[in-house]
């Protein structure tokens, strides 16, 4: 049986920004149609909002209190367990292309193999790749996307936005016709930007094997994450005056309040530029000075993103075809998680358990040789269960480090094998500002308990039915109706939370 | 915005004096801080590269050897403020507490900085604890 296996991921991407889940902006067919073809998830939750940690658990398969990378800036262990190790040693030929970010992106003193391999240090098998060629969002870094920018376009190099500002917190200048922050228009040609850049390297991959190899290759967009600064010649695709508000958006600004006041502390505290509590989203922004049109512009750069990823992914696909080995290969699709979009009058992430950021788009094509049934799931999986999941397609069994299951192809198959709650965790610590939830994701219900912080006695949390209320606008945390629920939530989320390993790692850098 | 301080620390099994022989000379640093490439001293004024490609002057400000307290900042434009300290506190005949603090503006040029400080003492307790074989090598 062959074992080839495309990883696609991207960053920060929401569910409903495929057609295939809903959306209505970006126009995704080649999403679409692996939908159509294989299995379509509905409730895919990471088991972090944030990249490093997110990214870890998929390599790992493991959650960040077991992986220990608890808030960007805190490396994976280079020892750490690796799916790719894995499948290499099985043989498989691994590669990842694109954004990895399991170690820290800041890194001066060049600490991190990841920040090396672009200037030449030898990749040998680092975390089970054989391969390993590297982007973030735009040219900063010694990374392999930005050492092929100054090399080939280094006029080009200044068109990207700033992601940081002069003090290096995450950038609130504004751009595009709204001011939105981390929005920009970028004069690169599409050629030259990094989206279409992880196609072409993962081409020139690809066309390195053999037809009869088997492959691992994860081709991990940095877009859609902000900034938002898609190439220009690109901006005519969608008219961000004809952009609908997302449906979590709330207009009336004393309801949007209202809903927010009713969340712990934390959430108002950002909205009104009097807390901020992590890395994740410009420091000197207010949220509350987001206006309709920042959103409508916000998505519509977004959904660009989107749609310049979908037609990468496609030119992959059809150079798989042209050599006769698409049918043969599991092809997945995701992200490590979303982006508030707008949602409650919020945008980028933080410590925010709900829909925007926790809802991802997930697909799995299955190799025509399977022969599985197109399906839609709507049992709650998590990026965990990816790692063991690539296992089962390379014909193994997942080691027992890995804390997933390999993921349904149906809702019988689920229930057959027990999904039924997912976990998702946060960590931060940053400058005295200190955040800490578990949530549960189970039985069409998110529920948040908040570990003692900075805002938070320990007391407070989240409760939501997702069945009645799917924009989570209503907490029931403290509705003595739901009490019952929130009760059994909580006392199954710390039956199956991990135990976290102590002391926690330490944090080395922003991001 | 506060300035950011970001404090790391080590028992580091060696004599506090032995430790400070090392850790307290200005002339040494790159022999015990992962990722420094390149240390030039002119009296007060030290400069360094950085594996990344970055060159930073710093002032020494204080290098008191009966405190065991070396202090020194980065004098680079995008630092408003910078303060790194180094102490070197006996706790018995045997054992001393490295404590490497870094205050900064930007407040994240401290984390950034601070990075490479928590992996110096890694690399100071690895090399004063390790055998004299090795050390002398």
């Amino acid at each position: 049986m062959p074992r080839k296996i495309l990883f696609i991921t991207t960053d920060q991407q929401r569910y409903d920004t495929l057609g295939c889940n809903g959306g209505q902006v970006a126009r995704t067919p080649v999403a679409d149609r692996l939908a159509a073809e294989g299995i379509r998830y509905e409730r895919a939750v990471p088991q972090s909002v944030v990249c490093m940690p997110s990214r870890s658990t998929i390599i790992t398969g493991q959650h960040p209190s077991t992986h220990g990378v608890w808030m960007n800036g805190v490396p994976l262990a280079v020892d750490a367990p690796s799916v790719a190790q894995v499948l290499h040693d099985a043989g498989v030929k691994t590669a990842l292309i694109g954004k990895p970010h399991f170690e820290p992106f800041l890194d001066p003193f060049a600490a991190f193999a990841e920040n090396r391999f672009a200037d030449g240090e030898p990749v040998n098998g680092h975390r089970g790749f054989d391969h390993f060629e590297a982007a973030t969002h735009g040219v900063a870094g010694n990374l392999a996307y930005a050492r092929w920018m100054q090399k080939n376009h280094p006029e080009a190099m200044g068109g990207f936005y700033p992601v940081l500002d002069g003090a290096l917190e995450v950038n609130a200048m504004g751009g595009g016709e709204t001011g939105m922050p981390q929005l920009w228009t970028n004069p690169i040609p599409k050629e030259w930007y990094h989206t279409d850049w992880c196609a072409d390297r993962t081409i020139s991959w690809l066309d390195t094997l053999g037809n009869d190899d088997d492959f691992f290759c994860w081709l991990s967009f940095p877009d859609p994450h902000h900034p938002q600064d898609v190439p220009a010649s690109e901006l005519g695709r969608i008219n961000w005056r004809d952009v609908e508000l997302p449906a979590g958006y709330i207009a009336d600004q004393a309801r949007r309040e209202a809903v927010l006041d009713a969340k712990p502390a934390h959430w108002r505290a950002w909205y009104d530029g009097r807390l901020v509590s992590n890395y994740e989203a410009p420091a000197n922004w207010v949220p509350a000075t987001l206006t309709e049109d920042q959103i409508r512009e916000f998505t519509a750069y977004n959904a660009i993103a989107c749609e310049l990823i979908d037609e990468a992914i496609g030119r992959v696909i059809a150079h798989l075809e042209a050599r006769g080995i698409a049918d043969d290969v599991d092809i997945f699709f995701s992200t490590d998680h979303g982006d508030l979009g707008g949602d409650f009058g919020l945008a980028f992430k933080g410590p925010y358990h709900v829909d925007g950021l926790m809802r991802l788009p997930l697909i799995w094509r299955p190799a025509k040789h399977r022969a599985i049934t197109p399906a839609t799931v709507s049992a709650p999986v998590g990026l965990v269960d990816l790692a063991p999941t690539f296992c089962q397609v390379a014909g193994l069994d997942a080691p027992s480090w890995m804390e997933g299951s390999s993921l349904p192809v149906s809702d019988d198959d689920a229930a057959a094998r027990g999904f039924e709650r997912v976990l998702t965790e946060w960590d931060s610590n940053l400058f005295g500002v200190e955040v800490h939830l578990r949530t549960i994701t189970r039985d069409n219900w998110v529920c948040t308990t908040y570990l003692r912080g900075t805002t938070s006695d320990g007391t407070d949390g989240e409760l939501y039915n997702l069945a009645e209320d799917p924009l989570q606008q209503v907490n029931l945390w403290n509705d003595p109706s739901a009490a019952a629920m929130r009760s059994d939530l909580i006392d199954d989320l710390w039956a199956h939370q991990p135990v976290q390993q102590l002391p926690l790692a330490t944090l080395v850098a922003p991001v | 915005m506060t300035l950011g301080s970001i404090r790391h620390e080590i028992v580091i099994n060696r004599p506090a004096a032995d430790v400070w022989k090392l850790a307290g000379d200005p002339a040494r640093l790159h022999e015990w801080f992962p990722g420094i490439t390149g240390l030039t001293l002119d009296g007060n004024r030290r400069t360094i590269t950085v594996a990344g490609g970055l060159t930073m002057p710093e002032d020494i400000v204080i290098n008191d050897p009966s405190a065991r307290r070396f202090e020194y900042s980065i004098t680079l434009p995008i630092f408003t403020f910078h303060r790194g300290m180094i102490d070197v506190i006996e706790l018995d005949p045997d054992r001393c507490l490295v404590v490497y603090s870094t205050e900064a503006d930007p407040r994240t040029m401290a984390l950034v900085i601070s990075g490479g400080c928590y992996r110096a003492l890694q690399e100071l307790k690895r090399q004063m604890e390790a055998p004299i074989e090795e050390t002398v090598a």
